[in-house]
């Protein structure tokens, strides 16, 4: 008997669900991060208002003085959901965790100069509470703001932040004992430094605009400090003085603030060439604010690189304005 | 012309080199396949890693593509930016 065995192709009927299709059209097979983000915010059926802000609806676009057509042209150049937003820091982890180990095992720590160290610690320890700011700040982005586009990738921005704050508390305590972390927070409520900085996150917690919040945080603030303390200080200061474990058990910072600020530049972009209104209202958010932050960064630049500590924050001003002017948002 | 062509896995991580190849080759063929994308190009085919990570907006490694790769045909020109198939020397 012979038995013929033949493979015969089934094609699907659709390649993805209706809602997914309407943005990218029937013929084509949607990827993972297009079916997990187009229409997945909540649009109707809110019959109450929260009673908390009865001037809105529960999800409302109205929050932001931003105003789009569709709030999915907000997308995430990185293309992140959840599965591989989790993936890729879980590797990133595993790259930390091995540096945390190569810097223990070498006893690297003990040969930082202790002037180093101690530098190190005054200035990285204080910026644990600045990061916890910026994991509320992009809570609240998330939580007010609309489209999925915009509010998921806020969400993991947010933690991603938190990830900063912990990799500098277990920093410090493998640079020093525990009374390290105690003494960062006292620096950040108590020396005059810190005020300015300090000022800046509290005020910006309070921030009611998601989309002024995300450009205050993110943008403004984020894209001066990261440039300022972990190119600046550890890797050109500090490491060359000794301090390459410090460099080694921050290497995720750098490294992230390249990543986001794709996405963070793709949304100011995006949001900005939908409208002159949207572009010139977005443009003075980022003056004011990065105005702000680089007053409120001053004395922190010069704690931590003395005279140079100007010269470093203009330079981090620099890159900032020229981020904003390849999006089209600054001329 | 004979035909050089290169076929992947039709998975999540393939769609972004196969998107990048259809946009880098124009006169490329993506062929559907149960389980497998088979991509057909008259003479030469290039991968820019460039177009790939375009698409994924994050760094990609192009020896990557060799987790996801079923076959391919012609001879290989291969560096960190770019893998060309070709049937010229």
């Amino acid at each position: 008997m012979n038995i013929d065995l033949q493979a015969r192709e089934i094609t699907p009927l659709r390649n993805t669900f209706a809602h997914v299709a309407k943005y990218i059209g029937h013929e084509k097979a949607a990827s993972r991060y297009q079916e997990a983000t187009f229409g997945a915010q909540p649009m109707a059926n809110f019959q109450y208002r929260p009673t908390w802000d009865p001037e809105h609806e529960l999800f409302d676009a109205s929050r932001s003085r931003v105003v789009l057509a569709d709030w999915y042209v907000l997308k995430d150049p990185r293309q992140f959901y959840y599965a591989n937003w989790t993936m890729t820091r879980a590797r990133q982890q595993d790259a930390v965790e091995s540096n945390f180990q190569f810097v223990n095992q070498r006893g690297m720590v003990a040969m930082i100069p202790d002037a180093v160290r101690e530098k190190t610690l005054s200035i990285l320890l204080p910026l644990r509470h600045a990061a916890w700011g910026a994991n509320m700040n992009n809570a609240s982005i998330a939580a007010y703001g609309f489209g999925t586009a915009f509010t998921a990738p806020a969400m993991f921005h947010a933690m991603d932040n938190l990830g900063v704050a912990q990799y500098l508390t277990r920093l410090g305590l493998a640079l020093d004992e525990p009374e390290a972390l105690e003494m960062g927070k006292k620096a950040w409520l108590d020396a005059p430094e810190w005020q300015g900085l300090r000022r800046y996150v509290e005020d910006t917690l309070v921030v009611q605009d998601p989309f002024e919040l995300f450009v205050a945080q993110n943008l403004a603030l984020d894209g001066q400090l990261y440039p300022l303390i972990y190119g600046s200080f550890v890797d050109d200061h500090i490491a060359l003085q000794g301090g390459t474990a410090v460099a080694m058990l921050t290497a995720f910072m750098p490294e992230w603030h390249d990543e986001t600020a794709r996405w963070i530049d793709a949304v100011v972009k995006a949001a900005a060439s939908e409208s002159d209104a949207n572009r010139q209202l977005i443009a003075q958010w980022i003056k004011d604010w990065a105005e702000r932050a680089q007053a409120a960064l001053s004395p922190v630049a010069r704690l931590a690189l003395g005279e140079h500590g100007e010269a470093a924050l203009t330079e981090a001003r620099d890159k900032l304005d020229a981020r904003c002017r390849k999006t089209g948002v600054l001329a | 012309m004979s035909n050089v062509f290169i076929a992947f896995q039709d998975n999540e991580e393939s769609r972004p080199v196969i998107e990048a190849i259809a946009a880098d080759n124009t006169n490329a063929k993506v062929v559907h396949s149960p389980g497998m994308v088979k991509i057909d190009a008259p003479g030469r085919l290039t991968i820019k890693r460039e177009t790939i990570e375009e698409i994924t907006g994050r760094p990609y490694d192009l020896q990557a593509i060799h987790v996801n790769l079923v076959t391919l045909s012609g001879h290989i020109d291969e560096d960190d930016d770019q893998l060309t198939l070709s049937w010229k020397h």
